[in-house]
This record gives structure tokens, C-alpha cells and sequence, in this order.
């Protein structure tokens, strides 16, 4: 096979590698040692996960509370467009509404970030200017992440310098189902490195699991621990590009992962759940998740986001309905 | 109560109580009528707010007479002979009803009894319901329980229920009692009466011929003359160790079954290989389910040494979310204690446990100025030999012990008078097969606690009680010529 990169080079970059934070600095020195390690981390009933996120689901956020769980949530949002067909255009339309939600309504807040294919970060950077709207890019050969390290590198890189100050990347699935952690490991830690900004400090760095393709909650708890040893700065559910995404007993594990995590380090790392989530009810269902599973310290965009499109337009027609006390309908919101 | 100052406080979400329409006062239930009681009336109380609900008929003696002669020409003229099928056509009826009145159901059992509104609509009314449809299901079908050809009814039930699950223990013992033939004189606790009214109205409306169910409300004396009434054929009883030994002395020398459903000190055992998250969420719904007023609760944790300190850390953290206070908000996880007598009772015990060394810790809690209230309690360094370990608190307080082998787990869980239930907490299948043999409790959960089934029997070993309730075996207590 031919590679157009020379795949002895790739390594270069993932072998000057920070170590993990103390007390696991000796977590990643061996293959054996990682997969010890992972192994044993705490094991996850699925039965009992489904029924304590079923529980939080009953949960009733009336009044007052619902108004802020909306407002938080919109603050919170990562508007996503990633389609083959995506223009210019249309993530300048994007922009536009990211910067104000609700064109009648001054009092909304803007979204965190607005989420696109690397090669059109700079257009939303252009559009977004001093807002203060992050732009977040997928890279990593989003959404398989089957591509040789170079080319993933590559595309982070060129993600940052078009204005990403946000990479939302993919862990490699086939490394981690086949028991390659290490692989998993140094990747992640590679792609940090190439999110360094020579003017700026490094683009935060999203650890994208795609939970769906790892099926059971110990492979979440266990991909969770990778991404946030080798240094993630939130680690994320989904690509939005299968089914199922954001579940809640995914966002309740996830959840668990950066709290332990930070107890055991000190580092806080924040969680965002994205695909699947569609509705303000949803919305609120993660808020209580996350108030009641780590604590107010991730009620905050910095960290927790939500990955979503059509959700932003739910919240919108909640948060007129709150402030009215009627429904309008879908020609009250703009269309993306 | 929440942790901390938390910007998402959820805003109060009261259950609405117009629903449930209670009378200033009520008489008894007795052979389909509601009739005044020749004894005294006495107040059923909001333990909440400690509000007078409404007042209730004491039955006397000749109540008690009376209800049971009810009982008995209904087993004899219209329950007895008629046809199985039919029988069972009237209890799908009532677990139809019980299913369209379950928001109403819900609201009066959280506001007689104490427990928060989610508990009331997502456990004990669903499930009442559910053991009417299981027993439905069984009435035309006796011949195939397996319990021998032709299995006949006893006759005429005694049955005293508490006051933890008022309506969910009245479906226990009355689907299967009605669903093998036999005709039923129930009286409810004295604290919690109203859904068992409410029930006797679903009698009526289900159009259940006169005298086949019949409420008694009381205290201990209604509860005496009614087990010791020489036309009751069965006599049923759930409750305290202490009353279930009266009900046996009373009981015995006579032809009248027994079964009994006593107290419980139950071990929740968590080995190192656990799952510590749903663990922890385990030992929670274990010990504060229901305030803790649950004969099964998994009041004692037996947690191994090695993942003592990780899972209390947890437990506490995990504890400081439980949010107390109005049983109807629909948020509210630990509602009111049920009585005064029975926070006194906590109460005592608990103080008995720290005078006797243990630590104990309790979260940052406001409780409500009026009504019964305790909050959600650990306590740690516990011994076996501290009464803690030892007597049933039936409230909110978890002791919590250690161990260092799964032998060792064993001998402690077992080291009880008691037998009800047993919960074990690993990953490890075979461990689990293992340690459920040895255990002497009735039920034990494998990585859950506090689950139930109408499919599933239920029952002691050892000051627990005997006989089954729930399931085929559930049967067998309701019915001659069968082997228990």
C-alpha cells in the first residue's frame, strides 16, 4: 500500500508526549500497564444507570427554574451545521443567528459556539468577529476518523489556522475496540499538541467518543479516561452522525467520569453531549442530569455544551412561549 | 436541599390535591355499604404538616362481628360459588379502576401517609395495580397453580396491613386472597386509612358483590378482635415482629392459617468489584426509599474495608442531592416520617448509636418547622454488636460495617433475627450465585435493591415471618389442600 505521507513520520509527533497528571502518571507507560489501568476502572451496570437517569427524568422544572434552564441552554449551544452541501452562506446565516437567537428579543442570550467543517472555520470567524461565539471545527477525518495520523493531523492544523479556536476531533474506534489504547492515547495527545496558536493559547480540544459505536457503558467510562488523561479539554458523545447519540445513562457515565476525574487530579474537564437532542425537554433532562450527577461548577458553557442544530429552535419558541404564555409556531424562529 | 448555592434551584411543582375529595369523616365498609361504627372516631393526620385529614370510625367488637358474618355469606352465597372466570372479571375490573383513579390514589396516599408524590405515582399505585391484573389472571386458572387438583378457598381472610404502603399492602393481600375464592375483612393502620376507603369505593364501582371485600379502620383493638374472631378461616398480617408474635399466640391452638410478614435489618453487601456508581445509587434507594419505612430496607451496609472510605465519601456526597420536603412537590426524593410515635422511635435509636460510638453524619438540611421530619442518616463505625446493627429503626438511618471476606460478608449478613432481604453489589456473576446461597433472606437482589414484582414471591425466614406473598407461591397462602 501507498501511503502519500510517509507513516513513519506521524509517530514523531505523538512520541514527545506529555505524561498523564499525577496520580497517573504511570497509567500510560505501557500498553499493559494503560490496559490494567482501564480495566480497572469501577465497572457500569447498565440496568442501574437506565433506571437513575429515569429517575432524574421525572424531574419537573416549572416557572422560574424552567426560564433559566431555558436561557443556560441557549447559552450552551455549539450550532451545528456539518453537511456535505454546506456553503459559505449558510454558515454565514448561521453566524447571524448564533449572534442573536431571537432577532425580536434582545434579552436572549448568543449560543457558546457555532460548529463547522474545518475549511470554513474562517468564514464563521469572519462572521462571528468580536461576539465573543466560539468557533468550534470538527477535524480528525470527521466523522470515521479512518485516516492516517498526518492527514488527521493535518486537518486540525489547518482547522486552527482558518480561526478554529475550538477542534472538535474523533478517537480512533477501531484502535480502541481492538484493545490499542495506547493508540487512542497518543492520538488524542498528538492532536492537542497540533492545536497549539502561536498568538494565542491552544484551541480548546473536544474529545469526540462516538459512544454509539462503543456500545456498552464500561467502553464509555474507559474511553472517557483516555481522552481526559491525554489532556481533552471536554469530552464529547457523539459526531451527530449515528444513531444513538447523547443518551442520558452516556451523558450520566460521562458525567461521572469528569467528576472522579477532577477529584482524583484537580483538572476539570467539561462534557458535551451532542446528536439526538432535539427538545427543550431533552435539554432541561441533561441540565438536571448534570445539577444532580457533578454539581453547579459544570452549569456553565465553559463547561458543558449541547451539539445541536434543531434544538436552539425549540428552546427559542419555549422561551417566547414562557415570556407570552402561548405557542407561536415554526414560522415564529428562522429557518437555518 | 441541594449541596450547594446552586444557580438551578427548581422552582416548587406541588402535585395538585383538588383531585382527591376527603370527607370530613368516614364510617366502615361493610358488606358493601359505608356504615357508621359503633366505636369512637379518631383523626387521621397529614404527618406533613400534621393537618387533620379527616376522622375515621374505630370498629368495635360488634363491628368486627358484623363484618366478618358480611364476609362469610358472601363467601358462601355469591364469591364462593361463583364461576372462577367471573371472579376474575371483577378483579381486572379493579386494577382497571385502580389504573383510572391512580393520580387520585397517588395524591391521598402522599398526604396521608407521608411519602413523596414521584414514590406514590411511580411505585405503590402501579404496582397495586399490577398485582390486581397478575391475581386477575390466576382466578379461572387454580388447577394449573400446581398445587394439586381442585385447590379449594379457605373463606373468610382477617388481614391487617401497615401504614409503609397502605394501598400497595392491601393489594397484596387482598388480589390474591379474592382471586383464590376467599372473601376478605382487611383493616388498614391506624396512621393510614384513607386509601383503603378509597379502595372500598373502587369495590362499588367495580360493581363487587356486597360483603366480598370489607374495610375495618382501627387501632390495635379492631386489629385483635378481628384475627380473633372464631369465624375467620385465615389471618394475614404485615407489620412489626412484636405484634406478629401476639397474632401467632392468638392464633394458635385454633384451624385458622397464618402467614405473617415481620420486621426486616437487612444487609446490603458491596464487594470491591462493584459497580460503585449504581452501587451507591443502590444503598440510596435501599435505606431511604419510603424514609426508610420498608420491613426489607438495606439497613445495614456491609461494605468491603478496601472501598469503605471511596463508597461513604460517595454515599455522603450522593446523599447531600436527596431533596427533602413536601411530599406532593414532585421533586421532593425523602418525604415526612410517618407519625410522632415513630420519629421518636428514630430518634431514640439513632441517639442509642452514637452513645454507643458510632459517627454519625447527617447532610446540611432544612427541615419544615411543622410535622415529622428526620433527616437522611449514616452512620459509621459501626459494630454488630450496636443496636444499630442490630434492632429495626424503620426510618431513615443507615448503619454502615465493614467486612474483608466474602466469608466474612456472609457471616455478618446472616448474623441477624432477622431474614427478609439481602442485596449484593459485584460485577462478578458467579460470586454473586454464590453468596445469594448462603444468605438467609427471603429475597436478595443482585446489583438492585428494593424492587418488586407481583410475579415475584415475597416473604421471611426467622423473626421475619413466614408463608409468601406475591406470585404463584402467593397463592398457596389462600387456599386448602395446597402445600404452602
Amino acid at each position: 500500500m501507498t501511503h502519500v505521507l510517509d507513516p513513519d513520520a506521524l509517530s514523531d509527533d505523538a512520541r514527545a508526549l506529555s505524561v498523564p497528571l499525577p496520580p497517573y502518571r504511570d497509567a500510560t507507560r505501557s500498553d499493559s500497564a494503560f490496559r490494567a489501568f482501564l480495566h480497572g476502572l469501577p465497572g457500569v451496570d447498565q440496568v442501574g444507570a437506565e433506571a437513575r437517569v429515569a429517575q432524574l427524568g421525572t424531574r419537573s422544572i416549572k416557572t422560574t427554574s424552567k426560564a433559566w434552564a431555558i436561557d443556560t441552554a441557549i447559552s450552551m449551544v455549539d450550532l451545528t451545521t456539518l453537511e456535505g452541501a454546506d456553503t459559505p452562506g449558510k454558515v454565514r446565516s448561521l453566524a447571524a443567528k448564533a449572534r442573536r437567537p431571537d432577532p425580536t428579543d434582545p434579552t436572549c442570550p448568543r449560543v457558546a459556539a457555532v460548529c463547522v467543517y474545518g475549511d470554513l472555520a474562517g468564514v464563521a470567524r469572519e462572521a462571528l468577529g468580536d461576539s465573543g461565539v466560539h468557533v468550534a471545527a470538527v477535524a480528525t477525518a470527521f466523522p470515521s476518523g479512518r485516516a492516517s495520523r498526518a492527514v488527521k493531523l493535518a486537518d486540525v492544523r489547518d482547522a486552527v489556522q482558518n480561526g478554529a479556536d475550538e477542534i472538535d476531533m474523533v478517537i480512533d474506534r477501531g484502535a480502541f475496540l481492538s484493545g490499542r489504547y495506547l493508540d487512542v492515547y497518543e492520538e488524542i495527545v498528538a492532536v492537542k499538541e497540533a492545536c497549539a496558536r502561536p498568538d494565542a493559547s491552544p484551541a480548546h480540544l473536544k474529545v469526540i467518543l462516538e459512544t454509539g459505536e462503543l456500545v456498552t457503558l464500561d467502553n464509555v467510562r474507559r474511553a472517557s479516561w483516555i481522552a481526559m488523561l491525554a489532556g481533552g479539554d471536554f469530552i464529547k458523545t457523539s459526531t451527530g452522525k449515528m444513531s444513538p447519540a447523547a443518551t442520558l445513562p452516556v451523558g450520566l457515565v460521562m458525567l461521572e467520569a469528569v467528576r472522579d476525574f477532577r477529584a482524583a487530579t484537580g483538572r476539570q474537564v467539561g462534557f458535551k453531549p451532542a446528536g439526538g437532542i432535539r427538545t427543550t425537554k431533552d435539554a432541561v433532562k441533561h441540565l438536571v442530569l448534570i445539577n444532580e450527577t457533578v454539581g453547579p461548577d459544570w452549569l456553565d458553557p465553559d463547561w458543558f455544551r449541547f451539539g445541536a442544530s434543531s434544538l436552539l429552535n425549540d428552546l427559542l419558541l419555549q422561551r417566547q412561549k414562557l415570556r407570552t404564555g402561548h405557542y407561536s409556531g415554526p414560522d415564529y424562529v428562522s429557518v437555518d | 436541599m441541594t449541596t450547594s448555592s446552586s444557580p438551578f434551584e427548581y422552582a416548587p411543582a406541588p402535585e395538585s390535591r383538588s383531585i382527591v375529595d376527603i370527607a370530613p369523616s368516614y364510617g366502615l365498609f361493610i358488606d358493601g355499604e359505608f356504615v357508621d361504627g359503633t366505636g369512637d372516631a379518631f383523626p387521621s393526620v397529614n404527618p406533613a404538616t400534621e393537618e387533620v385529614l379527616t376522622e375515621v370510625s374505630a370498629a368495635s367488637e360488634a363491628d368486627v362481628d358484623r363484618a366478618v358474618r358480611a364476609a362469610r355469606r358472601a363467601f358462601e352465597k355469591t364469591w364462593g360459588p361463583m364461576r372462577a372466570a367471573d371472579r376474575g372479571k371483577y378483579l381486572f375490573r379493579i386494577a382497571r379502576l385502580l389504573q383510572e383513579r391512580a393520580r387520585e390514589f397517588a395524591v391521598l396516599e402522599s398526604l396521608d401517609n407521608g411519602k413523596p408524590i414521584r414514590e406514590s405515582r411511580d411505585v405503590d399505585v402501579p404496582l397495586a395495580a399490577a398485582h390486581f391484573f397478575y391475581y386477575a389472571g390466576w382466578a379461572d386458572k387454580l388447577d394449573h397453580v400446581g398445587l394439586g387438583t381442585r385447590p379449594r378457598a379457605l373463606g373468610v381472610a382477617g388481614q391487617v396491613i401497615p401504614w409503609n404502603f397502605p394501598l400497595l399492602m392491601l393489594a397484596w393481600k387482598v388480589a390474591p386472597a379474592l382471586a383464590a375464592g376467599n372473601t376478605v375483612v382487611l383493616k388498614p393502620a391506624e396512621t393510614t386509612p384513607l386509601t383503603a376507603l378509597l379502595f372500598a369505593e373502587v369495590c362499588r364501582q367495580a360493581d363487587l358483590p356486597a360483603g366480598v371485600v370489607n374495610i375495618l379502620t382501627g387501632a390495635g383493638d379492631t386489629g385483635r378482635a378481628l384475627v380473633e374472631h372464631d369465624d375467620v378461616d385465615k389471618v394475614a398480617f404485615t407489620g412489626s415482629t412484636e405484634v406478629g408474635r401476639s397474632i401467632a399466640r392468638a392464633v394458635a391452638g385454633t384451624s385458622k392459617k397464618l402467614t405473617l410478614e415481620l420486621g426486616g435489618k437487612a444487609a446490603n453487601i458491596v464487594f470491591d468489584d462493584a459497580p460503585i456508581d449504581q452501587a451507591v445509587e443502590g444503598i440510596v434507594q435501599g435505606i431511604f426509599f419510603n424514609q426508610g419505612h420498608v420491613c426489607c430496607a438495606g439497613s445495614r451496609l456491609l461494605v468491603q474495608e478496601s472501598i469503605h472510605d471511596e463508597v461513604v465519601a460517595s454515599l455522603q456526597r450522593r446523599i447531600g442531592t436527596l431533596r427533602v420536603g413536601d411530599p406532593l412537590d414532585k421533586n421532593t426524593d425523602i418525604g415526612a416520617i410517618n407519625s410522632a410515635d415513630q420519629l421518636a422511635r428514630i430518634r431514640e435509636l439513632s441517639d442509642i448509636g452514637e452513645a454507643e460510638g458510632a459517627q454519625r453524619w447527617q447532610p446540611a438540611c432544612e427541615l419544615p418547622d411543622r410535622g415529622f421530619w428526620y433527616p437522611p442518616t449514616i452512620f459509621t463505625d459501626v459494630s454488630s454488636a450496636h443496636r444499630i446493627a442490630r434492632d429495626e429503626i424503620f426510618g431513615p438511618v443507615l448503619s454502615v460495617l465493614t467486612f474483608r471476606t466474602p466469608d466474612e460478608a456472609v457471616a455478618k449478613a446472616n448474623n441477624t433475627t432477622y431474614g427478609l432481604s439481602a442485596g449484593i453489589w459485584s460485577e462478578k456473576g458467579s460470586r454473586i450465585l454464590k453468596i445469594a446461597n448462603q444468605l438467609r433472606a427471603g429475597v436478595v437482589w443482585a446489583n438492585t435493591f428494593n424492587k418488586f414484582d407481583p410475579t415475584s414471591p415475597f416473604g421471611g425466614y426467622k423473626q421475619s415471618g413466614y408463608g409468601r406473598e406475591g406470585g404463584r407461591h402467593g397463592l398457596a397462602a389462600y387456599l386448602e389442600g395446597a402445600e404452602q
